[in-house]
């Protein structure tokens, strides 16, 4: 489904006070691939991510998503294709309820009450939330949140979802559950992080990002396994993969 | 940190009350707003020595904290919080306004009369908005206010506010005990120190601002807060509202406490 691809291609970007930001990053990624974007910080994930929907534009090189690319001019149906979880959730969580703040996306794209309200609904079940509905953002855990912020994304049903840090600032059955509900969302993802054993978890594929350019892209196993590749880009091995303590 | 700890407490305990279930708190919000409205037009529209004539009008908030199950505890501590505010606002007519002004068989310097009467609309005014967000929720007013017609913009001003004053207060706390933890014998807490503490706070807010900002438009907004509550006026609303109202005009347009003055006078031997 050519619909679904997400294709950077030599993105280059400056930040107003002239530090460079990306430089030169390229992929491509397909319908229903799950791929991890690491790297240390200050690498450009965010930047890279910020990209995707239209929220910054590049100042060289283009974003495609579909076949066609992402011009000013379609960044709201952009928007609604290309779902983004933000790090913090209390960036995302701004209306007086869950709720509300799930219906916020889908009364925006003008759907009628009563598909607004069966799009709530269905969110908040996935996520396991619906007893949370009433309550006000700033009253919930940090998991609960998460959970909410997602939900407010797949309320409405995009084609990719983009993740920027979503472990951070979570326990571990938080983390735990956390992967559960994201491995059920079998449309494309796109999860940036430094949490490897996430990516391990959850992605087939990762791309190293490293000062803004890509320099890896391929198998996660077969990158995580490449020690001095890692280490030249500010990473380690995921503890899960350093054998004497690990899983494998 | 204590300081601004308890501010969020005391700030949440208005939005807990809001949450419980009274026929009160049911009542379409929009009637208690504009009740509330007219109650504070009441007040205000007193002249400027009213005392006697304001006193039936503690029974609007009385009744309503009753029915809601608001402690009278809890409104006081927010009144005692902002009332330095108004003593200042008054402090200088007595000294100003020496102009006699008689109260019954006594006559007392206006100024007197005016600062009590600022200091009884005061108490009356604020502890009915309290009451009013304790018993309709602070979103729910918001709705009201823009089914009754406020401006968008400043609705959309209003929840925000409210939704992040706690993110603020919590991030205050943070940079504050950040701040306690690496203060030693007095060095680090004066001017200079606040200083760099209120510009840091602001420059966060700033950010937090841009992000909260990107993630709306991510999420399609387009400059309209799309803010939908299924709002019924029924009956127990129209009574509600038109009872209140029709009381404070008798209020306002009978002086009941020398009516009733003067029914005790007559029924004296």
């Amino acid at each position: 489904m050519s619909h679904h691809l997400v294709i950077a291609d030599r993105l280059h970007f400056r930040y107003p006070d002239g530090t460079p930001a990306l430089t030169g990053a390229s992929f491509r990624i397909a319908h229903g691939e799950s791929v991890g974007i690491v790297g240390a910080n200050g690498a450009g994930k965010s930047t890279l991510l910020m990209h995707l929907n239209g929220t910054l534009l590049p100042d060289s090189g283009e974003v495609r998503i579909g076949e066609e690319p992402l011009t000013p001019d379609r960044i709201p149906d952009v928007r609604r294709r290309v779902g983004m979880i933000f790090q913090d959730p209390d960036d995302q969580l701004f209306m007086p309820t869950v709720r509300d703040d799930v219906a916020f996306g889908p009364l925006n794209m003008g759907l009628p009450p009563g598909e607004v309200e069966a799009r709530v609904t269905a969110a908040l079940r996935r996520t396991g939330i619906e007893e949370l509905a009433a309550r006000p953002p700033h009253r919930l855990s940090g998991g609960e949140k998460r959970r909410a912020a997602i939900a407010s994304v797949l309320a409405m049903s995009p084609d990719v979802l983009v993740l920027d840090e979503p472990s951070a600032g979570l326990d571990p059955h938080g983390r735990r559950a956390l992967i559960g509900l994201l491995r059920e969302f079998t449309h494309t993802k796109i999860v940036a992080t430094h949490d490897l054993d996430l990516v391990l978890d959850l992605c087939e594929r990762t791309i190293v990002l490293d000062r803004g350019t890509v320099r890896a892209d391929g198998k996660t196993r077969e990158i995580f396994a490449d020690e001095p590749l890692l280490a030249s880009c500010r990473l380690e091995k995921p503890l899960s993969m350093q054998g004497h303590w690990g899983r494998s | 940190m204590s300081r601004i700890a308890g501010a969020i407490v005391h700030f949440g305990a208005l939005d807990t009350l809001s949450a419980s279930g009274t026929p009160l708190h049911r009542l379409d919000p929009r009637a208690k707003v504009v009740t509330t409205l007219a109650f504070a037009a009441a007040v205000a529209s007193f002249g400027k020595y009213a005392v006697l004539p304001l006193l039936p009008f503690a029974l609007f908030p009385v009744a309503l904290a009753s029915a809601g199950g608001v402690p009278f505890g809890l409104l006081g501590r927010r009144l005692l919080l902002a009332l330095p505010f108004v003593v200042l606002v008054g402090a200088l007519n007595p000294v100003l306004d020496r102009m006699p002004v008689s109260l019954g068989p006594f006559a007392v310097a206006g100024g007197w009369m005016s600062f009590t009467s600022i200091l009884l609309r005061f108490v009356l005014t604020v502890s009915a908005a309290l009451v009013l967000v304790a018993v309709t929720g602070f979103h729910e007013v918001c709705a009201a206010l823009g089914r009754l017609g406020v401006p968008r913009p400043l609705v959309t001003q209003l929840l925000v506010l409210h939704r992040y004053l706690f993110v603020l207060l919590e991030e205050a706390g943070r940079m504050e005990r950040a701040r306690s933890l690496r203060t030693f014998g007095g060095r680090g807490r004066g001017l200079p120190a606040s200083g760099a503490f209120l510009g840091t706070l602001l420059l966060r807010t700033w950010g937090r601002a841009e992000r909260i900002h990107f993630s709306m438009l991510a999420r399609g907004f387009d400059g309209v807060l799309r803010f939908e509550r299924p709002l019924r006026f029924g009956a127990a609303a129209v009574l509600f509202t038109s009872g209140w109202i029709a009381l404070f005009l008798a209020f306002r347009l009978v002086d009941v406490p020398r009516l009733l003055g003067s029914f005790l006078a007559a029924a004296a031997p």
